[in-house]
């Protein structure tokens, strides 16, 4: 083979290589872009059904329950406005906390509930997410609700 | 009083690496002898200074100041003084002053062993290297003060954040640091070759030693957080893609790219661009990393308390030094002039195909790191880019990297590979199959492509290194330091290969609910809750565990995870129990008290995962080997007098 | 001086990093948290929440540092800080004075009335045009005034302790000395 030849092989399969590499990459990219919503964006139709997404706000007071004896837990995430029911088996991280800020991961079921693979409680006992407390602001309603 | 010496000292560093910075660029530009060992001399005033200023910092820590805000924030009066001294950089404004530090401390070793060097390049480097002091040490004084008093002063202080209160997680900033700063030099190198316009080889032969010198620091360091989290984080894992591990392992990637870059400049005099291109990438992933965790551009478990001010200062900081570097290196770099040529299947073709490959896998990390940012500054959604993407990303360069590892290291300059190496390397190359078909089927009792795959790579770059010494010791061959770390390194990163592919393969994680006496199986291992006992720390107080492991009816060792409540703030913590072996690791971690006697358990089994910190290790190491070679520092002394000789 | 375009790449591929990140950066609330930082405290006359007849100004609070908070009961993020707001009243270094935005007093009162009150005094802006004059444009957002009346810091979204310790606490004066 010339050395011509042989150079237009090797740019062939590094072209092969990074265009199949690239498909390969945008295909799990679409996958893996994990959105975040908070219970109000959820309630309203705006999370994917069947997908894996984030859901944060602050975990209800008094929420948290277990099925004795078992990994099972529930809780209630909430934005004071909207709330949604939480269902996770596992171990909690240390610093999940009741009225406190969390977010979870997983899909939500067509009964409402959202069932998390994972709890993630960040930081410390103080810190509220920045998503969470960006969602907690929010400008004036067009009127006052009784 | 303390305190406010420390602040002023801060004030005097910052004075004297204005100085240093104005001296140095200035007095190479006018060519003022006079300017220029100002410029030496303020490094040295500039390191005392930040060291004093550093001493104050810790003084105040060890004598439990809590009328110093930064010492309230992170300190306890319970807490042992390996870990008051530890808090120093134990949040944002004194590890800024561990950077300053660290910075200084490069600075001073460069002005040391640069004497022989001809006088304008050296006060080039000193002179950048004090901008980029100025930019940190002011960053500090406006910003981020560490040593602001709070008055009244604490009655007691809020602690050290648990996690942090570890021996390695303790040590791992500044090892750490080490690595990011040390990049500095190699950009100060770059960009006084750049300023200076002669981009001669001689460059790349004294850049390339302190590169590997931060790099292999960089290299422990990631290794270092990587172990703690696996540990200390409860959860077994060792990497999770988190922007903060992004932001240390993008700069270590140009910095892999970069000595195997500078080896071709120093050797061939070609890839001169992409070698200062990429001195100067590496230093900015670390600035860039720098602004990515202290800014609250992005959200991650690690980051430091967010602070949007003190990132519009790093912004701008940023911008003027890459952007700086960036437009010097647009205006000179295009002068540079690569004559020689190689073939295909030379070593150069090897490393252009190693550094495209490195530069892939950073450009993907980097996308995905910087995505959720440019999604929420075009208001398009909340997102983080999942794990799985940064794992199908990475792998897919590294791939087609670790097999013409293999084969490049063998390849001679210029004209491409011998004869007798081809049959050596089939060789090595069937002996890896096979080995990866055993490994799997006899010690796993599965064959899967991915895992195979994954063990034949890793065996043929373990293999491939090996034939080195092998070939060259029955040949009477000399083995320089330089080769010996060569070696070293890639076969460490074969043995990182292996681990990573064992644990990802074959690695088991399950939650269980168990009570005293239940006994849980997972990975050929039987677990069995056998006590609960109260346990007590200097600073906390808790539970512990007793999980009996065995293996086919022998018992293997006993973990014993705790649960801990700290004194300061009633934050739990879990403390995993871990056995580590060669083979694998097994791993227990207590979850919450379910009610009737039960716990949860996280039950893990972890093969070959020690060998991926193994594998660092000896990665670094190499790198120590090499950076140490006699040949850069005797041919630096030859060099430099012939420069000597010319010039009189 | 012709510079090949290839070389330029990086450098503007930076520069549009670098755009990113200041959107970035200015999209965070409490990056440029109130122009008002620096001035003195936008004057009003409100009616107090409780008492109509009790009228409200900053200069009442003239003389000491005040804590400015504005909430209203259809915010959630104020449900949200209201344990963080009393614990701080609870520290008593200063005084929290509400501000009571677009809201319905007697909703408002039976909040306070259920939750507890953490404010030294409220004042009631139904119309909301003290808020704009304070530059607020979402709740609960709260303010530090120094002796001077003149605004010290911004906090936007839900106060939390974390956030107390870090901006406030730091820019409070040394409480007066107690024989």
């Amino acid at each position: 083979m010339t050395p011509r030849r042989k150079r237009l092989l090797a740019v062939l399969a590094i072209l092969v290589g990074v265009g199949s590499a690239t498909a390969l990459a945008m295909y799990a990219f679409n996958d893996n872009l994990l959105y975040f919503y908070n219970p109000t964006q959820v309630l309203a139709g705006d999370a994917p059904e069947g997908r894996t997404f984030r859901l944060g706000g602050m975990v209800t007071e008094g929420s948290l329950e277990r099925t004795e004896g078992t990994l099972a837990i529930r809780f209630v995430v909430t934005d004071y406005k909207h709330s949604i029911p939480v269902r996770y088996e596992g171990l909690l991280p240390d610093l999940f906390r009741e009225g406190q800020g969390v977010i979870a991961h997983g899909r939500l079921t067509p009964e409402g509930t959202f069932v998390a693979d994972e709890v993630l409680a960040k930081h410390d006992e103080n810190y509220m997410p920045p998503e969470v407390a960006e969602s907690l602001h929010q400008p004036t309603p067009a009127r006052v609700e009784p | 009083m303390i305190p406010e010496l420390g602040h002023f000292a801060l004030i005097l560093a910052l004075l004297l690496s204005v100085a240093q910075a104005v001296f140095g660029l200035a007095g190479a530009a006018r060519r003022r002898e006079h300017w220029m060992a100002t410029a030496g001399a303020a490094v040295a005033g500039q390191f005392v200074f930040v060291a004093l200023a550093f001493a104050a910092l810790a003084y105040a820590f060890v004598q439990r100041d809590f009328s110093v805000l930064y010492v309230a924030q992170n300190s306890h009066s319970q807490l042992p003084l390996f870990y008051r001294i530890a808090a120093v950089w134990g949040a944002h404004e004194g590890s800024l002053l561990l950077w300053a530090l660290v910075l200084a401390a490069w600075t001073l070793a460069v002005a040391a062993a640069s004497r022989s060097l001809e006088a304008p390049f050296r006060s080039r480097v000193l002179g950048i290297l004090g901008l980029i002091s100025i930019g940190f040490q002011l960053f500090m004084l406006t910003t981020s003060n560490p040593f602001t008093r709070l008055m009244p002063a604490a009655a007691e202080g809020a602690d050290l954040n648990p996690l942090l209160q570890d021996f390695a997680l303790a040590v791992h900033p500044p090892i750490l640091y080490a690595g990011y700063v040390g990049f500095s030099v190699a950009f100060a190198f770059a960009c006084a070759t750049l300023l200076e316009g002669r981009l001669d080889a001689a460059w790349a032969r004294w850049t390339r030693p302190w590169t590997l010198a931060a790099w292999l620091f960089l290299t422990v360091g990631i290794a270092l957080g990587s172990w703690w989290a696996y540990y200390e984080l409860g959860w077994g894992g060792w990497w999770f893609w988190d922007p903060v591990e992004n932001a240390s392992f993008m700069p270590w990637l140009a910095g892999t790219a970069l000595i195997h870059s500078l080896a071709v400049t120093e050797k061939r005099g070609l890839f001169k661009s992409w070698t200062l291109l990429l001195a100067v990438a590496a230093f900015s992933l670390s600035l860039l990393g720098t602004f990515l965790v202290r800014s609250g551009v992005l959200i991650s478990v690690h980051a430091f308390a967010t602070d949007p001010k003190r990132g519009i200062f790093i912004l701008a900081f940023l911008s003027a030094v890459i952007g700086g570097a960036l437009l010097l290196f647009a205006w000179r770099a295009p002068r540079l002039k690569s004559a020689a040529g190689f073939e295909v299947t030379s070593r150069e073709s090897f490393m252009l195909a190693n550094n495209a490959l490195l530069v892939a896998a950073l450009a993907l990390i980097l996308l995905g790191t910087l995505y959720p940012l440019f999604m929420d500054a075009l208001e398009l959604g909340k997102v983080t880019v999942g794990p799985p993407w940064f794992n199908v990303v990475f792998l897919l360069p590294m791939l087609p990297l670790l097999a013409l590892l293999g084969v490049g290291m063998h390849a001679a300059w210029k004209r491409g590979l011998l004869g007798a190496w081809r049959r050596r390397l089939y060789a090595a190359g069937a002996l890896s199959i096979a080995g990866a078909l055993v490994i799997g089927a006899g010690a796993y009792g599965e064959l899967r492509p991915a895992t195979t795959i994954g063990f034949a790579l890793a065996l043929w770059v373990m293999i491939s290194s090996l034939l080195v010494p092998i070939t060259r010791l029955r040949a009477r061959q000399p083995m320089p330091a330089a080769v010996v770390g060569m070696v070293v390194a890639h076969f460490g990163i074969g043995l990182a290969t292996l681990g990573i592919t064992g644990v990802q393969s074959f690695k088991v994680e399950k939650d269980f609910a168990l009570g005293i006496g239940d006994t849980a199986s997972i990975g050929g291992y039987d677990f069995r809750y056998g006590a609960l006992r109260e346990v007590r720390g200097p600073n906390w107080r808790g539970v512990e565990a007793d999980v009996v492991v065995s293996r086919d009816g022998r018992e293997v060792t006993i973990l014993r995870p705790q649960k801990r409540a700290y004194e300061s703030g009633g934050n739990a913590m879990t403390e995993a129990g871990i056995e580590a072996g060669t083979a694998r690791d097994l791993f227990a971690a207590l979850g919450d008290d379910l009610g009737g006697g039960r716990w949860s358990f996280r039950l893990q089994y972890k093969p070959l995962i020690r060998h991926v910190w193994l594998g660092a290790i000896l990665i670094a190491l190499g790198g120590a080997i090499a950076a140490f070679d006699r040949r850069y520092r005797l041919r630096v002394r030859s060099e430099a007098r012939e420069a000597a000789a010319v010039a009189s | 001086m012709r510079i090949p375009l290839r070389f330029l790449v990086p450098t503007l591929g930076f520069a549009i990093l670098v755009g990113f990140f200041v959107v970035g950066l200015k999209r965070d609330p409490g990056v440029l948290p109130s122009p008002l930082i620096g001035k003195p405290a936008p004057e009003f006359t409100l009616e107090s929440l409780g008492d109509p007849a009790w009228k409200l100004s900053p200069a009442d609070f003239r003389g000491r540092h005040w804590v400015f908070n504005v909430w209203a009961t259809w915010c959630v993020g104020c449900r949200q800080e209201h344990e963080t707001l009393l614990a701080i009243a609870r520290e008593d270094r200063v005084p929290i004075v509400g501000l009571n935005w677009r809201d319905d007093r007697a909703l408002a009162l039976r909040w306070l009335g259920q939750l507890g009150n953490p404010y030294a005094a409220v004042a009631f802006d139904p119309e909301g045009r003290t808020a704009i004059d304070w530059g607020v444009y979402g709740a609960p957002e709260t303010f530090l005034m120094d002796a001077r009346g003149i605004v010290v810091w911004k906090h936007i979204g839900p106060m939390t302790l974390d956030a107390w310790r870090r901006d406030f606490v730091p820019r409070l004066p040394a409480p007066e000395s107690t024989p």
